[in-house]
């Protein structure tokens, strides 16, 4: 069958098997490897991507089903060269080891953070535990977003592009 | 050996205040990080190549049974089906079968049986990953049902069916029988003893669950014979050579590559037969073939972790100096014994069960059998089962500090090796290198606010509240290791380094290990760069790649920076006294005339007379003079055979409230201090401990890979194995001491392990102590709601 979806501002229009999940999708039709699969059990959440502005584990959901809407990956958080708080952060704080549950872990607080700007630490644990990081313990990811609030709108985030290999 | 105490207050600083561009050791934002948080890391599953097939796995639903017939023609006549391949069928090509990291034997596919549920019975290469798992369903296998040996301790019983009748002459389930330590010494010395306590403590079967599960991408080239395999392996260059020999593909026509990996803790070590499936796919198809298991496949097939039923006992005088230690352990190893330990090492470091104790004698047995369970003994972060013997000397003490009303950190402080004994050969003849176990225990207990704790622990109790305060104190034995005594099927555990010093001043190293998330291509950029000068950033880190790298055996049991690291501290060093050679040259001067400034040689007493390292290398690839007989350009390689093992420690103490309703374990603080020597990236270390605490929590409060009587897993998928998130998890507390190892080139011992060996214990200490007044002297993990609540009903139950 024949799908069509705005992926990161982008229309596309792929043929695939009714039963092919977003993930998959996502990954194989389009190359968006950004987005992760962890588990068949939506336990894991490597997989969260946004579908109209919603965060979904994207290996729940058929491509089908995202026909007409509007879907967004990790691969869409920096814009125009300049990083999202969330992502500066992440790197900041050591938010991530391995780097695999990372992509999903950042869309969510992305959408944490557009609908909550100062959480408690309390509410980023709540909002990231449908999800699991095998690699570090959690708090410096609750460290990481708590940086992106408090950096949220701040000028200097472009240093990132250089983070670790600037000099 | 002196020891600094660092204060949680000192942390914080070295937190804020750091440029983040050391030249050097201190903290450094990550070079892995920009690639990783834009969702552009390479994992296995993300290569894609042109003309790429796709295999799936068909898997034993029981755990024991005969194969008494295979039919795949149906299978075979899927329009999208490429290949079908069945153990039959790899056994008339010899490679129905492969060696583990332990000299058995592993099934790739089953031939003859299948020996636990889950095992690898055929495979199908098709051109997409739904179409493969279709056909997998076409495939029709015959069984006949055996009796199947779950429960360890009934393995050796003589009615039970025998697993490994592949073995010539096997006639029962017995593996090894080992034995460490002085008997009659032992026994002797719990003669005399006032007090003795003992304790049957099981650490059940885990699974290391690294987010990303298994995966390869096999691609043999038919026209120059060629094979390059991606895959989610810790160890690239001992996988190489296994599979040239397993193949029988010359070495040097395969090339592993081990791109970003989604975290290891030990399950990325073995070789497992959906990597040699993929490469049987596409030498016989001659297209690349992709694998990547699901994660069913990863906890019910992949290598579990533990499995140690012990038996522990301790004994000592009446004013708490304790004697000796002695226990007998019941390993359960699966259907293979696929253990990652070196050669002479059957139970991997257990003989470290002695802890961090000055005691008279010990004494352990361990007889290790086969289930119909899946095969391994790997790790999951456990230092080749240090975890256990950590675990069990940890409980014991516990466990005798209750017994005689002793305090649990003031009988560990009465019993601690000390810092001039060091270097300590303990009574099963390990050497432990240093430490300053009395000083790291008083930070913990500092951070902790220790006495406080306890007195809010009394008022508690006297309301009938369970609170409960658990200490741990850890001594890992890390770095396999010398070559002389330590070897994996024979090849020797020294790692193998090369630096590359451009002519602009940047360089190039290249890695014998591999990251999974351990941070090496910062960690490793900063080794070097405290050796030479060159800031880490315009230092390149390359690993895991076999044709771009020096030999070595890979990372895992915290050996890349007690092994590696300290070859990359010597290879820099190597460049550096060339580039002194030359620096004595340019500067006309006598190489004794020259100091090294970080970055630079200058000449003694005249800072003004000086040479960069980027001046030298320049000089080094130029057209200038070099001195008599040396050769061009600036660069070294060496293999580094380490001269014993480190021993990294630290000191942890829980805090946790038990819900008497529920019987609901929280976690409410956890402290951690860790000693690991030289601290070369303080951010990563911190990042290494808390991964370890957290996976130390779940493996206390719900880890369990659990099977029924017909051995069925009930852990199968991330539904019912389950993974502390973030609200089970505190915010994790630590601190740090530092009392460099002696024999390492720059102090440092490793971290990656220590919290996952240091910590379970102190949160069942904890627990324990929590339940103390109600009669409670033990309870195993993992200490779910139901099995606290049954463990307060007075009806423990161990697990099975």
């Amino acid at each position: 069958m024949q799908v069509t979806m705005t992926v990161n501002g982008d229309e596309v229009t792929r043929d695939v098997e009714p039963r092919m999940l977003l993930v998959h999708f996502l990954r194989d039709a389009l190359s968006l490897t950004g987005t992760h699969w962890g588990c068949d059990t939506s336990n894991c959440g490597t997989c969260v991507v946004w579908v109209d502005e919603q965060p979904v584990k994207s290996c729940t959901m058929l491509a089908a089903m995202a026909g007409g809407k509007r879907v967004r990956t990790v691969e869409d958080l920096e814009r125009d060269g300049v990083l999202d708080p969330v992502q500066e952060g992440f790197m900041q704080c050591h938010g991530l080891q391995c780097g695999f549950c990372t992509p999903g872990m950042m869309m969510t607080a992305r959408w944490l953070l557009d609908h909550n700007p100062d959480p408690t630490d309390g509410e980023i644990r709540e909002a990231i535990s449908g999800q699991i990081c095998r690699c570090t313990g959690y708090s410096t990811i609750v460290r990481s977003i708590r940086w992106a609030a408090t950096h949220e709108n701040a000028s200097h985030i472009e240093t990132a592009e250089t983070a670790g290999s600037s000099s | 050996m002196t020891a600094t105490p660092q204060t949680r207050e000192h942390r914080q600083t070295e937190f804020e205040d750091n440029d983040q561009t050391p030249v050097g050791f201190g903290r450094m934002l990550r070079k892995e990080d920009p690639r990783l948080i834009r969702g552009r890391g390479r994992f296995v599953d993300d290569v894609q190549l042109p003309g790429m097939l796709h295999l799936a796995i068909l898997r034993a639903p029981v755990a024991h049974a005969r194969i008494v017939s295979i039919d795949i023609s149906a299978a075979q006549a899927h329009p999208k089906v490429k290949l079908v391949v069945t153990g039959a069928m790899l056994a008339e090509k010899g490679l129905a079968w492969m060696p583990t990291l332990s000299n058995d034997v592993q099934a790739v596919l089953a031939t003859d049986k299948v020996r636990f549920q889950g095992q690898e019975v055929a495979f199908v290469v098709a051109e997409d990953r739904y179409s493969a798992r279709d056909a997998l369903e076409l495939i029709d296998v015959e069984y006949d049902d055996l009796a199947p040996v779950i429960d360890a301790r009934k393995a050796l019983d003589p009615s039970m069916p025998v697993i490994r009748d592949d073995l010539e002459g096997k006639t029962d389930n017995h593996i090894f029988d080992w034995e460490t330590g002085d008997a009659e010494a032992t026994e002797a010395a719990f003669a005399r003893a006032d007090v003795v306590v003992t304790e049957d403590i099981v650490y059940p079967r885990v699974h290391p669950a690294p987010m990303e599960t298994a995966a390869a991408v096999a691609d043999y080239d038919r026209v120059d014979g060629k094979l390059t395999l991606w895959s989610t392996s810790q160890a690239p260059h001992a996988h190489r050579t296994l599979y040239a020999i397993v193949a029988g593909l010359p070495e040097h026509k395969i090339r592993v590559i081990a791109p970003d990996i989604g975290g290891g803790f030990g399950g990325k070590v073995p070789i497992y037969p959906g990597y040699v499936c993929a490469i049987v796919g596409s030498l016989l198809v001659g297209k690349p073939v992709k694998w990547a298991e699901d994660r069913s496949e990863n906890l019910t097939s992949g290598s579990f972790a533990r499995d140690y039923i012990m038996r522990g006992e301790i004994a000592a005088t009446k004013d708490g100096r304790i004697l000796a230690i002695r226990t007998n352990v019941l390993a359960d190893h699966g259907a293979f014994n696929g253990q990652a330990a070196p050669s002479k090492y059957p139970v991997g470091f257990f003989g470290v069960f002695t802890g961090s104790y000055d005691i008279e004698a010990a004494y352990a047995k361990v007889t290790a059998v086969y289930t119909n369970k899946a095969p391994g003994g790997v790790a999951y972060a456990c230092s080749f089962r240090i975890t256990e013997a950590v675990h069990l000397v940890e409980r014991l003490v516990t466990s005798l500090a209750l017994e005689m009303g002793i305090d649990q950190a003031e009988l560990r402080l009465r019993n601690f090796i000390r810092p001039e004994q060091f270097p300590y050969e303990t009574k099963t003849g390990w050497v432990y290198d240093s430490g300053d176990y009395e000083a790291t225990m008083r930070e913990s207990m500092r951070i902790a606010g220790y006495d406080e704790l306890l007195a809010e622990r009394e008022e508690k109790r006297a309301r009938g509240e369970l609170m409960g305060v658990g200490v741990s104190f850890f001594t890992e034995a890390v770095g396999a290791g010398p070559r002389k005594n330590m070897d994996i099927l024979g090849l020797g555990m020294a790692d193998g380094c090369e630096l590359r010093i451009h002519p602009t001043g940047k360089a190039v190293v290249r890695l014998s290990v591999k990251t999974q998330g351990q941070g090496h291509e910062t960690t490793f950029a900063q080794i070097v760069s405290e050796e030479i000068g060159i800031p880490p950033a315009d230092i390149e880190v390359v690993h895991g790649d076999t044709d771009n790298t020096p030999f070595g055996l890979g990372t895992y049991g915290s050996r890349s920076t007690p092994v590696s690291g300290a070859a990359a501290a010597l290879v820099a060093r190597k460049v550096r006294d060339k580039a002194q050679l030359i620096a004595s040259s340019m500067l006309e001067v006598s190489v004794a005339d020259l100091e090294w400034t970080k970055g630079a040689f200058q000449v003694k007493g005249d800072p003004s007379s000086s040479v960069t390292i980027q001046d030298i290398a320049m000089r080094a690839h130029g057209a200038g003079d070099l001195p008599e007989g040396m050769e061009g350009a600036l660069e070294a390689q060496i293999c580094y055979n380490p001269e014993n093992l480190t021993y990294p420690n630290g000191a942890y103490i829980c805090v946790v409230d038990v819900d008497k309703g529920t019987g609901e374990v929280r976690v409410r603080r956890f402290i951690a201090v860790d000693d690991c020597g030289t601290r070369i990236n303080p951010m990563i270390i911190e990042g290494q401990v808390h991964g370890g605490l957290v996976d130390g929590l779940g493996m206390a409060l719900m880890e369990f890979i659990e099977f029924d009587e017909f051995g069925n897993c009930l852990g199968g998928s991330l539904m019912d194995y389950l993974i502390p998130t973030a609200l089970e998890c505190p915010d994790w507390e630590t601190g740090h001491t530092v009392t460099p190892s002696p024999h390492h080139p720059i102090g440092a011992k490793g971290v990656g392990e220590s919290a996952t060996v240091g910590s379970p214990p102190a949160i069942v200490n904890a627990v324990v102590d929590a339940l103390h007044p109600l009669g409670i002297r033990n309870i195993d993990m993992p200490m779910t709601p139901s099995r606290v609540w049954d463990a307060i009903q007075g009806r423990p139950r161990p697990p099975v």
